[in-house]
Parts: C-alpha cells; sequence; structure tokens
C-alpha cells in the first residue's frame, strides 16, 4: 500500500523495448530559501518539466495537539502563537473563540473589538511577509525593504499592547491579556493614514512590473473545484474566485459590524492570489479604521465567567474570595462543560480551525487543529505537475505557508 | 441563499443506522462504518456539503469501545453551514474505515495525518504512510498511552545511528507534565539549566 517516492531508474525501458525518455530525480529543501520554512520537496523531472511532486513535511513537528492534552486551556494559548509564527495575534484569537463555545460563553464587545484589531494587523503584517518574501522568490529585493519597514511599525504597536513583538500570548478564555493602553487606538489609526501611500507604492513596484506578471500570470493555475475539493482557505480559495471568507459568511467576534469587501481572483494563479492579499490589506485597514474609531466602552474581558477568566491582578493580593479564585484557576484551569465544539477563524493563511473534545475540567481530552497550510500545501503534487521547476518558486511563494503551522 | 436543510433527518431517512451526535455548536450524526461512504458521498452530493474542511479522530483510551472514532467537519461553501460526520472504527485493535479520498481529494494528507498519529488504516487510501513523523517510527503519538515526553527512538537513517550513535530521547520532564513536584526535588538545582555539550574529538562525549 505505502509507495516510497522512487528515484528513476535510468535503464527504463518501454514496451517496444526503447529507453524511456530520461527523468532526473531533484530534492528541493527542506532547507533551501525558497521553501519558507523547513520543506522539502522531491520532483521527478522531464527536462526543466517536472512529471511527479511529493512534499516531504513534519520537520517543524513538535506534537502541540499531545501538548495540549496534557495542559490547562490558558496553558496552550503560548503555543498557540507558534503555529502560524506570522500572525499570532489571529491564532491567539481563533483559540480563545474555540474554547469560548465550548463554554458557551460571550466576550463583552469591547473584548470582540480589540480581537477584530489585532486579528486585522495580523493580517497586514502577516501578508506583508509574504509579499515581501515573495518579492524576492520572484527577484524584486526592493518590496522587501518597503514591506519590513511597515511590518515593523506593526510591530512597535504590538509590543505596545502585548509586550512581546513575537510571540504575543494576547488571547486568555474569557477575555484578553491586558486592556489596550492609553492612546493606542490612535496610533493604530495614524499607522492606518500613513499605510495606505505606501502599501500603493510597494505594489506598483509588483503589479504592473514585466518581470513580475511574466513569472506570475499564468503560472500555479488552480481550478475552482480543485480549491474546494483540496479544501484549500484563505486568499489562495478566493484567488480562484470563489468567494468565501469566514468573517462575512459565518461572523465570529463582531465581524458582522464592519463594512468590508471579499476580493476574488478570476483565473486562480499566481497572480490572482497576490492581487488578493494585496487587495485584503486594503481591507484590513478599513476594518481597522472603523473598529478602533468606534471602540466601545466597559469590561474587557467576562467578568461574569468566574471559574473561567481570573480576577483582576490587583484583588488577589488583597482579598480572599478573589486569591482563591486565581489559585483554582492557575492550578486546575478555567473550567469547561463536556461536549465537542469546532471552531473556524479566517487567519491571514486561511480557515483556522479547532476541534476541541471536552470531558469537562480544565484541560482538554483532544485538541485538533485544522491548520490552513497544510491544506494549502497538501495541493502541491497536483499543482506543480506539468510546471517548469523555476516556477515552483513563484508557485510556493503564492501559497503563502507557514511550516510552523502546517506541521504543527 | 439555499435553505439551511436538515442534515441529521436527510441522513437519518437514507441511512436508518445513523444517529444524532451529542454536539455543542454544529449539527452532528454518528454514521456506522460501514454506512460511511455512502452517507459522505449523500451528504456531499445531495445535501450540499462540498467542501472536507477537517478530518481527524479522537482514542477514547485503551479499554474503552469503540476507541478510535474518525470525525469528518464537512462545509456548505454555498449555505456556509457545518457537519460533523462520526465515525467508530470497528476494530480496537487494528482499527480501520473507507477512504473518503475518492470523495474529496483533500482527504489524502489528513487521512494521512491520522494513520500517523493513531494508526488508523485507511482502506483504499492512495498512498498510506506516514505524513508528520518519518517513515519507519514505530510507535502512534497522539493515542492515549503514549507518553508526553516520547520514546527512545533509533535515528530514522541506521547508518547515521551507527555512525553517531545518538537516538531521539524523550523529552526532560523534570517531574511530571509541567508540574514541578515541590518537596521532593530541590528546585534551585534542579530546574534545566545550561550543560557543557561542546563535544569535539578531544573532549569526547560520555556515555
Amino acid at each position: 500500500m505505502a509507495t516510497e517516492f522512487a528515484y528513476p531508474d535510468s535503464e527504463a525501458k518501454n514496451a517496444a523495448g526503447e529507453f524511456e525518455p530520461e527523468k532526473m530525480s531533484l530534492s528541493m529543501g527542506p532547507s533551501h530559501p525558497s521553501t519558507h520554512g523547513v520543506l522539502r520537496l522531491q520532483f521527478e523531472l522531464d527536462g526543466e518539466v517536472i512529471t511527479r511532486a511529493d512534499p516531504v513535511i513534519g520537520y517543524l513537528h513538535r506534537g502541540d495537539e499531545k501538548i495540549a492534552e496534557n495542559m490547562t486551556y490558558n496553558q496552550f494559548v503560548p503555543y498557540t502563537d507558534r503555529l502560524d509564527y506570522l500572525a499570532p495575534l489571529a491564532n491567539n484569537m481563533a483559540y480563545a473563540i474555540a474554547v469560548e463555545k465550548l463554554a458557551k460563553l460571550e466576550v463583552p464587545p469591547r473584548c470582540q473589538a480589540i480581537r477584530v484589531i489585532t486579528a486585522e494587523m495580523a493580517r497586514i503584517s502577516s501578508h506583508l511577509m509574504g509579499l515581501g518574501a515573495y518579492g524576492i522568490d520572484v527577484g524584486a529585493w526592493t518590496v522587501f525593504l518597503y514591506t519590513f519597514t511597515e511590518r515593523e511599525k506593526l510591530y512597535r504597536l504590538f509590543e505596545e499592547l502585548t509586550g512581546a513583538r513575537f510571540t504575543t500570548s494576547y488571547s486568555r478564555i474569557g477575555g484578553l491579556q491586558r486592556d489596550v493602553p492609553g492612546g493606542w487606538t490612535d496610533r493604530v489609526l495614524a499607522f492606518c493614514d500613513q499605510f495606505l501611500p505606501i502599501l500603493e507604492e510597494t505594489m506598483k513596484l509588483l503589479t504592473r512590473n514585466k518581470i513580475f506578471l511574466d513569472r506570475t500570470m499564468g503560472i500555479g493555475v488552480i481550478s475552482k473545484p480543485d480549491a474546494i475539493a483540496y479544501a484549500l482557505t484563505g486568499p489562495n480559495l478566493r484567488g480562484s474566485g470563489v468567494p468565501l471568507d469566514l468573517r462575512k459568511d459565518c461572523p465570529y467576534s463582531g465581524y458582522e459590524r464592519y463594512e468590508f469587501d471579499v476580493p476574488v481572483g478570476s483565473t486562480g494563479d499566481c497572480y490572482d492570489r497576490y492581487l488578493v492579499r494585496g487587495e485584503e490589506m486594503r481591507q484590513s485597514v478599513r476594518i481597522l479604521r472603523q473598529a478602533a474609531a468606534q471602540l466601545p466602552g466597559g469590561a474587557w474581558y467576562a467578568v461574569d465567567a468566574k471559574k473561567i477568566f481570573g480576577p483582576p491582578k490587583d484583588k488577589i493580593m488583597t482579598s480572599m474570595e478573589e486569591l482563591i479564585q486565581n489559585f483554582i484557576l492557575v492550578t486546575e484551569g478555567p473550567q469547561m462543560p463536556a461536549g465537542e465544539v469546532y471552531f473556524e477563524a479566517e487567519n491571514p493563511k486561511g480557515a483556522l480551525g479547532f476541534f476541541v473534545v471536552s470531558k469537562g475540567g480544565g484541560v482538554p481530552w483532544r485538541l485538533k487543529i485544522r491548520s490552513p497550510s497544510f491544506c494549502n500545501l497538501s495541493i502541491l503534487p497536483k499543482v506543480c505537475v506539468g510546471a517548469m521547476i523555476s516556477d515552483v518558486v513563484s508557485i510556493l511563494g503564492s501559497l503563502d505557508f507557514v511550516m510552523g503551522e502546517c506541521d504543527r | 441563499m439555499p435553505e439551511a436543510v436538515n442534515a441529521i433527518a436527510a441522513l437519518q431517512g437514507r441511512f436508518p443506522p445513523a444517529t444524532a451526535r451529542a454536539t455543542l455548536d454544529h449539527p452532528a450524526v454518528n454514521v456506522p462504518a460501514a454506512e460511511a461512504p455512502a452517507a459522505l458521498q449523500f451528504a456531499r452530493d445531495e445535501l450540499g456539503f462540498d467542501m472536507l474542511t477537517d478530518l481527524t479522530a479522537v482514542d477514547w483510551a485503551a479499554g474503552v469501545s469503540p476507541r478510535f472514532t474518525v470525525v469528518y467537519h464537512l462545509y456548505s461553501t454555498v449555505r456556509h453551514d457545518y457537519l460533523r460526520v462520526a465515525v467508530d472504527c470497528p476494530n480496537d485493535e487494528a482499527p480501520a474505515v473507507a477512504s473518503a479520498t475518492p470523495l474529496w481529494a483533500g482527504a489524502n494528507w489528513h487521512e494521512r495525518e491520522a494513520y500517523d498519529m493513531f494508526g488508523i488504516a485507511f482502506s483504499g487510501h492512495p498512498d498510506l504512510r506516514r505524513i508528520l513523523m518519518w517513515d519507519g517510527y514505530p510507535h502512534f503519538p497522539l493515542r492515549k498511552e503514549f507518553p508526553l515526553a516520547g520514546i527512545e527512538t533509533p535515528l530514522p537513517d541506521p547508518e547515521v545511528a551507527a555512525e553517531t550513535r545518538a537516538k531521539v530521547l524523550p523529552a526532560p520532564m523534570m517531574g511530571g507534565p509541567f508540574v514541578a513536584s515541590t518537596g521532593e526535588i530541590n528546585l534551585s538545582e534542579e530546574e534545566p539549566q545550561g550543560k557543557d555539550e561542546s563535544w569535539s574529538e578531544r573532549h569526547v562525549k560520555p556515555d
């Protein structure tokens, strides 16, 4: 049943006793600049054309699902940072909402709005990284310098909000790590104002660039039925013309309150996926402006959920009840009912899903992470066949995956 | 927008052994393993759940029967709703269900992962081999009896293993899953610390 990847036999003859056209095998990765992490690709080539592709994944497998079964729900939040490590804030939010659905807990509007702001900032930061790296992949260095400058500004805002630039661990079950600092939303709005002109300038470097067009248009075409059959999500699915965006279709965290459009591609090639990501950044700015301008007041965590969210820190050392509450929460974890929930959030890379099986108590019985990069990469054996070896770099960059999330 | 369908009633109408499954969110249904391929095809073609968004398995621990359940999450890209289909594996020792890869190409990698982590054989799968762990790895890590720290295992390449005498070792757990057992050990001495591991030809690694 198991078919090992066989290296081609140069002595192979066909039925008429003639030598077969010689196939070459090529192993790309696991450490290769265009594989964006530790992805290995085994190719069978006929000249420069790929006749077979077999991705080898798992180099970054850390057993996150096993680890989750051995710790309380809040303890797992830092592990979600390390799934899609280019958008940790979005992962934090998706995980928190999944567990809150288990508890049938609705967080206050302010908490929802803050989460939306952080998720959209994470989307911009992730797409900037994807765009810059894609530019390098196809030979346009300058884009990277522009996008990284902007990303750095976002990271400064993340640091101000969460205390960390990269591994934010911002969500808690039932709330957040802390409220937004004073004046922070104004700085987010200021970022939006200066970001849009720079985004235009950056994308001008690529959108009508002859070299870029030659390397992306008509390359790596994914048809609509294929995209659905392989369960592609996010910009990769929308690039193929399927207008599926969970923020619109199954709104969560108050996304129904914001006005934004869902960009879709028409042909499903690398260029369409690039355009979709570019437009998504503009739409994220739209959401950011609405959310930051009308940030609701009130509590930023579920105040009544005393068995799920911890008491205010200043009360712990002065009040007996809060001390006990905090102690139970830290040692036993947030108390959850038994049952099963599945929640997917529209992350920068696609639909990040958490399937939580609980038997009650503070530790999940099973936590399955449905990672968009895993599903998006599973189409590689199909989309690479027939492509030139140099197009693989372009296809990989346009799929914009993260191995930390793919391998978990 | 098309009207919502009562997926559970429709499935039960076609497949009477199917039963509603306890759920906290999306409609969920239990389907016997023998009926699973037909029921999934019915859900895809007749009920409009055209995307298999997730496929995974749950281990209910050794001694529980049925021990393994394969869980499918289907999504309708038109109606935007989910359906959870759970299939109990009939054999607890050698769990097996029919593959969904003929229905959804995307099931390929998900089933390889479920095989890799739980040892569930998907009959009819075109290429059932490990995906996250390496070929030849002897254990199924997400089964409940597999320890969190891992199990000592030789390196995947026998030549490298013979040359380096290195193995994949269990992780140091320091007294239990992320819990320091205070009172039994001196925490300040027992905490993981940077150790001198600069092995060289002159300074050989102690056995």
